[in-house]
């Protein structure tokens, strides 16, 4: 449970790092140009796809987020041995059904298929932002893979009750 | 094994007079409407189930069909323009020799959304009665179409990062086409589809057979 909350928070810290830090530079020739995960949200939104952009900001970043901060909420004060926090089950009933909606590790796969694809035309430097996706990612999949969810069900309500 | 067809009588909740919540697991009475311990709403078998699942999965069909029709990538290198549909873009990376990106792309926005039309359908048609593939094979595909719909994702990020990145005036811009838009939609539908789907009703089938 402790450790489920230390990956949720570390984690957020990353989320955070990853989406103002430069992501990815590109060089041609003299020209270069650095984007950042929010270049990347806004990119549907300059050929008038509004909706499309802000799905995508929605998918990779603001899910993401809402959903670490969530599971941080109902099992924090678990992880102390303190009485589940008000709400708590509904926080982590939250966070488990937009579970399937949250992409932040299909990002960074298409990430990757976005340098192959252009590497012909340029030359791509990760920046730090995009270590800090790529390890938000395998945090967040250790954190998932850590969790038992019918244990947290099962601990929530006995807490709750005593 | 001989007797493994006809297992002896499982006790499922519905005929014990019990309800489960799909979220947490916790088992209810019948009578109980939402979940004491986490408060989903409670249902034995979510009886609209499949007309939602056919529902989004049309949309989702139709969706795309003009993301496969209209460009994806609206790609202009110094002045000339060029226009690249899904599996266009697939042909290129292949020419350029990147056969393992090549394939991705082409599982995640070929392979995976076709797949997944005739894997839920095949369910929804098939939920009801004791086919050829017995219950745990369609519990399998049911869980594997849930959790790979989401991967056909990949190629509308694809779209966005290029769109952000090669944005360098005159030498080479990018622009996403509306086939992203289409192609997102198509996937989401999808997924929404695969979520309504109500795994329950696959083994009702075997309850009948055995009572
Ligand atoms: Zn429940």
């Amino acid at each position: 449970m402790t450790r489920i909350v230390m990956l949720a928070a570390t984690a957020a810290v990353l989320m955070i790092a990853a989406i103002f830090f430069p992501f990815l530079e590109l060089q041609v020739g003299g020209l270069s140009r650095k984007s950042s995960v929010f270049d990347a949200i806004t990119a549907f939104s300059a050929s008038g796809m509004l909706p499309l952009s802000i799905a995508v900001a929605a998918l990779i970043v603001v899910l993401p987020f809402a959903r670490l901060v969530a599971i941080a909420y109902a099992l924090g004060p678990m992880a102390l041995g303190w009485h589940p926090a008000p709400q708590a089950a509904r926080a982590f009933r939250w966070a488990e059904a937009t579970r399937p909606w949250a992409m932040a590790e299909i990002f960074i796969v298409g990430v990757a298929v976005a340098l192959v694809k252009i590497t012909g035309l340029a030359k791509v430097t990760p920046g730090p932002a995009f270590w800090a996706f790529a390890a938000l990612v395998l945090v967040t999949v250790l954190k998932d893979s850590f969790m038992c969810r019918l244990t947290v069900w099962k601990t929530l309500e006995e807490r709750s009750r005593s | 094994m001989e007797n493994a067809r006809r297992t002896q009588s499982v006790l499922t909740a519905r005929r014990a007079g019990l309800v489960g919540c799909t979220t947490c697991g916790r088992v209810h009475a019948r009578q109980a409407v939402t979940c004491r311990r986490c408060g989903s709403r409670l249902a034995s078998r979510d009886t609209g189930s499949l007309q939602r699942v056919w529902a989004w999965l049309f949309a989702g069909m139709i969706a795309y069909i003009p993301a496969n029709l209209y460009p994806m990538l609206v790609t202009s290198t110094f002045g000339k323009t060029q226009q690249n549909t899904i599996v266009g873009g697939v042909i290129e990376l292949f020419d350029h020799g990147s056969w393992g990106v090549a394939l991705i792309v082409f599982v995640a926005s070929v392979l995976i959304p076709i797949g997944k039309f005739i894997a839920i359908a095949y369910l929804a048609v098939s939920a009801r009665s004791a086919v050829v593939i017995r219950g745990h094979g369609r519990q399998h595909l049911y869980e594997v179409v849930e959790f790979i719909g989401r991967w056909s994702m990949i190629d509308v990020f694809v779209v966005a990062i290029l769109a952000a990145l090669v944005q360098l005036d005159f030498v080479a811009t990018v622009h996403p086409g509306i086939a992203a838009a289409s192609f997102a939609l198509s996937v989401a539908f999808t997924m929404i589809s695969a979520q309504n789907f109500d795994p329950r009703l696959l083994w009702d089938a075997y309850e009948a057979d055995d009572t």
